[in-house]
């Protein structure tokens, strides 16, 4: 069947794009690789029940009941691994499924967390603030009896909440950022975010968490597993000040600096990117939710980071966008789209707010030393990826990637991108560019596929010519 | 502690490297192990290094692992069935 759009992902962004655009006519295809509706931020278990905890359930019950009732035609345990644009709009290739065309694609695949390597890092028991997240909120499991939860952003609060209320202890939160600097600019934070975080607050303190700013967990420790980290103090550079390293023993960590959008299917189709100030490559999009591929629109953290509010705001403005470019009238008066771009403008304000306060210190790399690994899969050191600089002169993030092998193995750079990107540019004594990160972020199979798949049916033209990584 | 080990909750069983490991429905094949104490399930092919969970969502692949004989499975994403079988490698 003919779709008027197929939106990819099934997150605050893409749920609410495929509602209103369903509401107002279109014949919608959702899509998303996980088996549950909600994205990450409503990720749940397979018993109802798990959702109680969440940040608001309602609004997501109340998504689900509307896409329940609507003709969409929704399919879970559907990851997309290819698109291509054909004369009327894009075909999706999709694993167990049968290809899914449609004139218009909305891109709604999110992000995952932002990691910067330190000493230490690649022991089990180390994790993403998304991974506790992950085992948390969809299996029930805590990630450790004894957490260390440290790296940037407000999302930190949530996990070590969760945690707390899942019965484990939070042996510390460190932040490296400077959340005071928020009271710098009281006009961009909006009522319901400060009672949020003064409810987080509240929690630490009485399980009395410790929660100190201007930290970092620099190494981890143990043998099989994580024993214990360091943590420092780090300067205005992010270098850690001297004398004020600690160990702090538990039986997990989570660290993470931010989130990493998912750009596979959009770069494949060409679509335009910028650096947003969070240094993380987002696509470049109008105040419609355009990309630069006409028919191509995207909504939520793959536009720039700004959580789940924002993506909701994104999707159902999306949804209203694409729903009038199929010849659909409008879902909403004027007036409620008008308060929509209104609420989106603050949002993004506030997420700008948001990555200047926690930005990735600069001063990282001052924390590796030379056997620490900067690519995880092809276990590349920092002192390989210093040497394709500095001795072999590769200037550009793509050469070392061909030199190192960063980002050449199983996560194709998800992982190591960001921290390797960065280092390439700083050890060339230049700035991060968007050309940087584009070098691990393109990737001409957007998810693993198996080989029956893609070496399919003659109708999946786009098979053949790749091979897996 | 959570939800899924409230009491009466249904378990069921699966296998890593022939030991039973009780899991709940809807959890992952890497939470069920987790949940039984265990932290890797995979050796890198250079240094020998232990690896278990990173991302928890597929991204990173760190927690490859074979399902009933398919290879190079994502444990955070493989859900938990009755009797698999999962091999560490
Ligand atoms: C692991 C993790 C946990 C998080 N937990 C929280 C939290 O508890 N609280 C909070 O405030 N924020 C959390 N966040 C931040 C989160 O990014 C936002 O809150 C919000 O979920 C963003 O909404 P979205 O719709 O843009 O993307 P997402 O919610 O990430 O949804 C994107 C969806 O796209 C699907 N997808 C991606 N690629 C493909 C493909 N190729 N084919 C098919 N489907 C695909 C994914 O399966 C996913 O369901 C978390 C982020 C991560 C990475
Ligand atoms: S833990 Fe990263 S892919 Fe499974």
């Amino acid at each position: 069947m003919n779709h008027d759009v197929a939106v990819v992902g099934a997150g605050p962004a893409g749920l609410a794009t495929a509602v209103t655009a369903a509401r107002a006519g279109c014949r919608v295809a959702l899509l998303d690789s996980a088996p549950r509706l909600g994205g990450q931020f409503w990720r749940h278990g397979a018993s109802e029940s798990s959702g109680r905890e969440h940040q608001a359930w309602s609004v997501f019950a109340a998504l689900r009941a509307d896409l329940l009732d609507s003709e969409v035609d929704y399919t879970a345990a559907a990851a997309v691994w290819f698109v291509e644009s054909t004369p009327d709009g894009f075909r999706l290739q999709v694993t167990g499924h049968p290809p899914v065309r449609a004139r218009r694609l909305v891109v709604a695949t999110g992000a995952y967390d932002r990691a910067l390597p330190f000493p230490g890092w690649d022991l089990p028991g180390v994790v993403t603030p998304g991974a506790a997240q992950a085992l948390l909120k969809g299996s029930g499991v805590a990630v450790g009896a004894r957490v260390v939860v440290a790296g940037a952003g407000p999302f930190l609060l949530p996990v070590a909440t969760g945690l707390l209320a899942a019965g484990a202890r939070v042996a510390g939160v460190y932040e490296a950022g400077e959340p005071l600097r928020y009271a710098r600019r009281p006009g961009a934070i909006a009522l319901g975010k400060l009672a949020e975080a003064a409810r987080y607050a509240a929690t630490l303190a009485r399980h009395r968490v410790p929660y100190r700013t201007g930290h970092a967990v620099v190494a981890a420790h143990g043998e099989s597993a994580v024993s214990s980290v360091e943590v420092g103090r780090l300067d205005r550079h992010g270098a850690v000040v001297s004398g004020s390293r600690r160990s702090i023993g538990c039986d997990a960590v989570t660290v993470g600096y931010g989130f990493t959008p998912q750009l596979e299917l959009p770069l494949a189709l060409g679509c335009g990117t910028w650096l947003d100030v969070d240094g993380s490559l987002v696509l470049e999009v109008d105040v419609a939710g355009r990309t630069t591929v006409p028919g191509v629109y995207a909504a939520g953290e793959v536009t720039g980071v700004g959580g789940a509010d924002l993506a909701l705001t994104e999707g159902r403005l999306v949804g209203a966008v694409v729903a009038l470019a199929s010849g659909r009238r409008s879902p909403y008066p004027d007036s409620v789209l008008t308060r929509m771009l209104d609420r989106r403008a603050s949002q993004r304000r506030f997420a700008r707010l948001m990555h200047e306060v926690h930005a990735p210190p600069a001063g990282w790399p001052s924390w590796l030393d030379d056997s620490t690994l900067v690519c995880r899969c092809e276990e590349v050191p920092l002192a390989r990826v210093r040497a394709a600089v500095t001795d072999l002169g590769a200037t550009d993030a793509r050469t070392v990637r061909g030199l190192c092998r960063t980002g050449m193995g199983w996560c194709q750079g998800r992982t190591c991108g960001y921290a390797t990107a960065a280092l390439t540019a700083r050890l060339g004594g230049r700035a991060l560019t968007a050309a940087d990160l584009v070098a691990y972020a393109r990737r001409p199979i957007a998810q693993p596929v198996p080989l029956a798949e893609l070496a399919g049916p003659a109708d999946q033209s786009g098979g053949k010519r790749y091979r897996p990584a | 502690m959570s939800w899924t080990h409230l009491p009466g909750a249904p378990t069921f069983s699966i296998r890593f490297d022939g030991e039973p490991v009780t899991a709940v429905p809807g959890q992952t094949v890497a939470a069920a192990l987790w949940a039984a104490g265990v932290r890797s399930w995979r050796a890198t092919r250079g240094a020998g290094a232990p690896r278990g969970l990173f991302c928890g969502i597929g991204a990173c692949f760190d927690c490859l692992v074979t399902v009933d004989g398919v290879p190079d499975q994502r444990a955070c994403l493989v859900p938990a069935r009755p009797d698999q079988q999962v091999t560490s490698r």
